[in-house]
């Protein structure tokens, strides 16, 4: 196996949906001949051609909207959202639209799209490029909210997002993409949608995350083994829907619990793993469950956002209150 | 040479950029009010023959029987949302008479006629009114494919989902196109504007139809935009564009025809403004005209209405009269009497139904719904 950066394994993933199936279209702002602005479409249209690999417009509505006309014609269209803080532009076609196309037929058409989109801070991007909106697009039926967390999974789900019939809200990890890299099986593989993974084995206390907040997490649980505790990080890889058998799985291995998410609190995803415990596992749970989230302010200006972010040492005394609770 | 100090002198004439707007749109006529042909040269260029003008009448007809019992089953509570059509026969049915069922129709949600003369049964068109499942399934009675996308409530978003079936149909190398309906409120819409942009860029497919019935609810046409000619916004995006007498039959069609030609020969899309009225309230659930219109502008609309004038016409050559406008008409309500039968006669829609059919692989969560409202019957 090679060790490939997360970019590059969302690369290789299209690469592959490419060369699979000449119905898979990819398009967007700037995605073409400029491979677009973090280059996860570098060298594409040049193999595929401008017919299968193209820009668009810049307007987010009239992307979300090509896709869904692309479906009637067969295409399994691949659409970037440049930003996914740039979102709100295109959310009738995703949430109005896309999410409820299968159920608004009686099951007569099938929306086979993928929404692919950089999220999250730690660049310092102007305003707007950074947020953590998956908590928006989680509370939509019909829809899949898919946040790999290393560039194995990045490459296995994103390919899994492509095969599927449901629309997928596939969300990439801006500071990730070049900051993380790991081994990558070679060739075609599909990692499968709504399971999470434990990306880390413990038994004293369980770390539930998604997306930028793993990393966060596994570096928490290392700092942690040095005191003896033993953390087991779960990652929830798509969280929507949630894998409730997996959360379970730890709850009652570990019967503790601390939630991470880059997310403001108030946003979402820790919430629904909390409410989910609560409601099935409540029993299994030896102390309350913590939290770890960003401030309930509207995302921060650059030169605020080290101090804004969570970090591993957060993780660490929440998980310590956790811990020492009796 | 370039006159440098006249040409400065044209930029800066805002006065005239203004003024220049009331002569960029002449409206496309052929058949005037009362039925007289204006233009022999346009019929001509029709090509419709006895046949199809009769098509188009029944068509029409069929549409204004649509509204007429539709409302009135409205009103005694057994129908559901409803929005009245008539006097937009012209630019609903004899426009889309121009296509073919390869085509794919984009409608609003006024343009339930058009799906319906694509093959939809009229039974689920009364079931998409009163809110059944089975009224969002576009096939025809014996279960073939209608292209055609369900009447779309957001206002403008079936313009950019067009596009794309515009880009679709030209990568396929398609002989069809898409044809998309909005109203005079829809091209103030963001979507309006990026569909025919899109289209327009990628040289797509698609014929772009706005309805300018004078009204969005209660607002007036004037205070949606400063453009004097809602034609003027595919100029924008670079395609031809054009106004056309919305309640004529024969320029609707003519219209609709050329910008087919034109759009399926790889030129890219054509936008065409319709200019009709809506005699009626904007829909059944309690709209009063009387509050933002007077009378006299309905009345004086009705003059207009376009099957007054294509029954003069088609009487006129004598291929159409009083007595087989009567035997249509009661064929029409024979029909949508049996069409209310089987509206009235489909299964109850079943919760489980809608969790299963909201992805095509459920969640743990979902299951367990599934499980829980199969169990109880819903």
């Amino acid at each position: 196996m090679a060790t490939k950066s997360y970019i590059d394994a969302v690369r290789e993933a299209m690469d592959l949906a490419l060369e699979k199936d000449n119905d898979v279209l990819i398009f967007g702002e700037d995605v073409g001949k400029n491979g677009g602005v973090f280059r996860a479409t570098d060298g594409l249209q040049a193999k595929y051609g401008e017919d299968r690999v193209f820009n668009t417009p810049l307007a987010e509505s009239g992307i979300g909207g090509l896709a869904i006309g692309l479906t009637t014609q067969n295409y399994r269209p691949v659409m970037e959202i440049q930003f996914f803080g740039f979102v709100f532009e295109v959310m009738d076609s995703i949430a109005g639209q896309m999410a409820r196309n299968r159920f608004r037929f009686n099951g007569t058409r099938q929306m086979p799209i993928v929404v692919r989109a950089p999220y999250g801070g730690g660049t310092k991007t102007p305003e707007m490029h950074a947020d953590n909106l998956e908590g928006m697009v989680s509370q939509i039926p019909g829809i899949r909210v898919v946040m790999p967390a290393n560039p194995a999974d990045a490459k296995g789900l994103l390919l899994s997002a492509i095969d599927s019939n449901d629309p997928v809200v596939f969300l990439e990890n801006l500071h990730l993409y070049r900051s993380l890299k790991g081994e990558v099986p070679e060739g075609y593989y599909t990692t499968p949608l709504d399971k999470a993974a434990v990306a880390r084995e413990g038994s004293d206390v369980s770390i539930i995350s998604y997306g930028g907040g793993v990393p966060v997490a596994l570096k928490a649980a290392e700092t942690l083994a040095k005191s003896n505790i033993s953390a087991e990080v779960l990652d929830l890889r798509t969280v929507s829907p949630l894998d409730i058998e997996s959360i379970g799985a730890t709850v009652a291995k570990t019967g503790r619990v601390v939630v991470v998410q880059e997310a403001q609190r108030m946003a979402g995803i820790g919430a629904n793993v909390m409410s989910e415990i609560s409601e099935r596992f409540i029993l299994n749970l030896k102390a309350p469950i913590g939290r770890v989230a960003a401030p309930d302010s509207v995302y921060p200006f650059g030169q605020a956002e080290n101090d804004w972010m969570i970090k591993a040492d957060d993780v660490v005394a929440k998980v310590m209150e956790v811990v020492n609770y009796d | 040479m370039v006159d440098i100090v006249d040409t400065n002198k044209k930029a800066l004439d805002f006065d005239n950029q203004i003024a220049a707007q009331d002569d960029t749109f002449p409206m496309l006529s052929v058949l005037a009010a009362d039925g007289a042909i204006v233009d022999e040269t346009a019929v001509k260029r029709a090509e419709l023959d006895d046949d199809d003008l009769i098509n188009i009448m029944k068509r029409m007809l069929l549409s204004r029987q649509l509204d007429i019992r539709s409302t009135k089953l409205a009103k005694q509570g057994r129908f559901g949302f409803f929005a009245p059509t008539a006097g937009q026969e012209a630019s609903q049915m004899a426009s889309s008479y121009a296509f073919n069922d390869d085509d794919w129709l984009m409608p609003g949600y006024r343009d339930i006629p058009q799906i319906i003369v694509k093959g939809w049964p009229i039974w689920k068109a009364i079931l998409w009114s009163r809110g059944h499942v089975l009224g969002n399934v576009f096939t025809t009675a014996d279960d073939k494919p209608v292209n055609s996308w369900m009447p779309q409530i957001i206002i403008g978003a079936q313009y950019v989902e067009a596009a794309g079936i515009a880009l679709g149909l030209k990568k396929r190398q398609k002989d069809a196109v898409v044809y998309a309906y909005t109203g005079d409120g829809g091209t103030s819409q963001g979507d309006f504007y990026e569909g025919i942009n899109f289209a327009g860029a990628y040289q797509a497919n698609a014929v772009f139809f706005v309805q300018n019935n004078g009204y969005a609810i209660s607002t007036p046409r004037r205070l949606q935009t400063a453009a004097k000619h809602l034609a003027a916004k595919g100029w924008a995006a670079g395609i031809p564009s054009l106004v056309v007498d919305g309640n004529d039959p024969i320029a609707m069609y003519l219209a609709a025809k050329e910008a087919r030609t034109w759009a399926t020969s790889g030129k890219g899309p054509v936008l065409i403004e319709a200019i009709t009225d809506r005699l009626e309230p904007h829909s059944t659930a309690g709209d009063d005209p009387l509050r933002y219109r007077t009378q006299d502008d309905i009345d004086a609309w009705w003059q207009k209405e376009p099957l007054i004038r294509m029954r003069k016409y088609i009487t006129t050559k004598g291929i159409w009269d009083q007595e087989k406008e009567d035997a249509y008409i009661a064929e029409v309500n024979t029909l949508i009497d049996e069409q209310i039968k089987i509206a009235d006669n489909v299964p109850k829609q079943k919760i489980s139904d809608f969790v299963k059919n909201t992805l095509e692989v459920p969640s743990y969560a979902m299951s367990e719904q599934i499980k829980r409202f199969e169990s109880e019957g819903k």
